[in-house]
């Protein structure tokens, strides 16, 4: 069993780095430094409304102005700033439920593992979307309220896979040998748990990652999300709908952000994985 | 302490497995005594319940009915809390010593773990002693598991069990997973330290040869039960059980492959004593 373990250990330093890992790193760099740009510098201020409506791309708009006459690629720039931090949040938050519930429920008694997987269950019956406009209802319409959605959402994924993982690392015999050696539950997870199953969490947030960004997107899109004026890729999208067909590029601009920015993520995880991940069976 | 009352003593054991309907008796109730200072083998094919056995020695597994004891202390049914005297006392060597080192610890902290419920001052220094001892560079202690050969982990293995001073080491099959060449070097490694460290060896091995240069007891198990128990010399040279001349008989030697018997008979062999005590 363990005979697995030895060409995986040796090969993991000469395998080339995968295709997507390069890619999804350089498209999320990009991203990240858009939005780290955004901070020192934009060509204009994108929440200030001007005359100038509905501007073409130039030297001074380069992409040109939306309705209100503000400048698409400021908007753009800080956009990314907001697509970040909620996916930060949200999958972190996520990860914080969902990770210690999934060890929890492998490492403690089986009857409070049963428990804890159903009720992840049930927080997999509410689609993120519903969740966010509950919450919206209940604590008004925010930023926050929509991470919380998302993160509460994304949740049951961490949750599984952190209790596969542990129940995988506490089979093993060095959790064993931790026991004779009279470590507590607490420090065996710690010290033996999280540290080998942190891989497949790092990838798993990667992909969760590009999710939360289509969701964050897809909730400011309706009107769940971070509340104007700050700029949104997805409101961006939905402010542009209207004028749709005489100023198509309105509405092309977000879109392309949000299905890169989505798919740098995805390729990242996907990268994260095939480089990264310990295949499972292999921890025995 | 008085040195006739045996450091482990068991009584009535067994422990099945499964439900009712398709119950797989792995212990058919065992006897056994093992004595202070003594280096105790036991002997058996796969599915004999050896492992079976220590695993209940070593508390990490409850009888299905029978009473372990340690030093006239129960150790079967008693919650893992209140296991101290054991734990304190008792110190394990694994099979694998891949999966059985966690590897993203570094050696250093894999040798130090049992230290830290003792509240070792100095686990440092004791870690380069033990590094020391079981033969290793101080340089291994900042590596990683993956970096050392089989032989190499198993020495880390060991070095992690005589951390805390124990009093009774249990190995289990520790050289089984090894390539020959470095059998014997781990074989002598825990012969020195058992001399030196006065420890009680329980040694678990399928390989009657192995125990035969180890041990001075052995205990013979089959499918369960055990068939014998006596001086390891005396089980070699004449023991009366089928079974037990069988094993025996099934250690590749030189005779016997100049005498041209191939594996297959030797296979056979094994199987006929069996079918006539079955």
């Amino acid at each position: 069993m363990t005979v697995l373990m030895k060409p995986r250990m040796s090969t993991r330093h000469r395998r080339s780095i995968p295709a997507s890992l390069i890619a999804g790193a350089v498209i999320v760099g990009l991203v990240i430094i858009a939005a780290l740009v955004s901070f020192i510098w934009t060509p204009f201020d994108p929440t200030i409304t001007t005359t100038d409506r509905l501007l073409s791309p130039s030297g001074e708009h380069f992409l040109g102005t939306d309705a209100l006459g503000r400048d698409v690629f400021s908007q753009l720039l800080v956009g990314a700033r907001t697509t970040l931090y909620v996916g930060i949040i949200s999958v972190g938050f996520a990860a914080i439920i969902g990770v210690p519930l999934g060890i929890l429920s492998a490492a403690g008694p089986r009857w409070l593992g049963e428990l804890i997987m159903r009720f992840i269950d049930l927080l997999l019956a509410f689609p993120a979307l519903l969740l966010a406009i509950i919450f919206g209802a209940a604590f008004g319409t925010s930023t926050f309220s929509a991470m919380m959605a998302i993160g509460i959402a994304t949740a049951p994924a961490f949750a599984r896979l952190a209790r596969s993982g542990a129940l995988q690392v506490l089979s093993t015999e060095y959790v064993l040998a931790a026991r004779i050696a009279r470590r507590g539950e607490l420090d065996i997870a710690v010290r033996h748990v999280l540290p080998n199953i942190l891989g497949m969490l790092i990838v798993q947030a990667s992909v969760c990652y590009g999710v939360a960004v289509l969701a964050e997107s897809g909730l400011s899109f309706l009107g769940f999300g971070t509340p104007p004026p700050t700029p949104t890729w997805g409101r961006m999208l939905q402010e542009a709908q209207a004028i749709m067909f005489t100023n198509p590029m309105l509405v092309v601009w977000p879109a392309v952000c949000i299905v890169v920015a989505v798919l740098g993520f995805n390729l990242l995880g996907d990268g994260l994985r095939d480089r990264f991940d310990p295949k499972m069976e292999d921890n025995r | 302490m008085n040195a006739d009352e045996p450091m482990i003593a068991i009584r009535g054991v067994t422990r099945d497995y499964g439900r009712t309907g398709r119950v797989v008796h792995a212990l058919k109730g065992i006897d056994l005594d093992i004595y202070h200072g003594e280096r105790f083998g036991i002997v058996g094919e796969s599915g004999s319940g050896k492992s079976t056995l220590i695993r209940l020695i070593a508390g990490l597994d409850t009888p299905t009915s029978g009473v372990v004891k340690f030093e006239g202390k129960r150790v079967s049914g008693v919650p893992e809390r209140k296991l101290d005297f054991l734990r304190s006392q008792l110190q394990y060597v694994f099979q694998d010593p891949m999966s059985s080192l966690d590897p993203r610890m570094r050696i250093r902290s894999i040798i130090a773990e049992p230290l830290i419920a003792e509240h070792h001052p100095d686990p440092e220094s004791r870690v380069m002693e033990l590094l020391q001892a079981v033969g290793l560079p101080a340089s291994a202690a900042d590596r990683f598991p993956h970096q050392f050969s089989g032989g190499q982990r198993q020495r880390i293995s060991i070095a992690r069990a005589l951390a805390p001073n124990p009093s009774l080491l249990i190995a289990d099959e520790p050289v089984s997973a090894l390539d020959v060449s470095v059998r014997a070097q781990i074989l002598n490694l825990l012969n020195e330290l058992v001399d030196a460290f006065a420890l009680t060896l329980v040694f678990v091995s399928h390989d009657l040869s192995v125990v035969r240069y180890l041990c001075e007891r052995v205990a013979v198990m089959y499918r369960g039960d055990l068939i014998e128990v006596g001086e390891t010399d005396h089980i070699y040279s004449d023991s009366a059980q089928p079974y037990t001349r069988s094993l025996i008989e099934a250690v590749p030697r030189l005779d016997n492959a100049l005498a041209g018997v191939t594996a297959r008979e030797l296979a056979a062999r094994m199987e006929a004593p069996q079918q006539a005590s079955a």
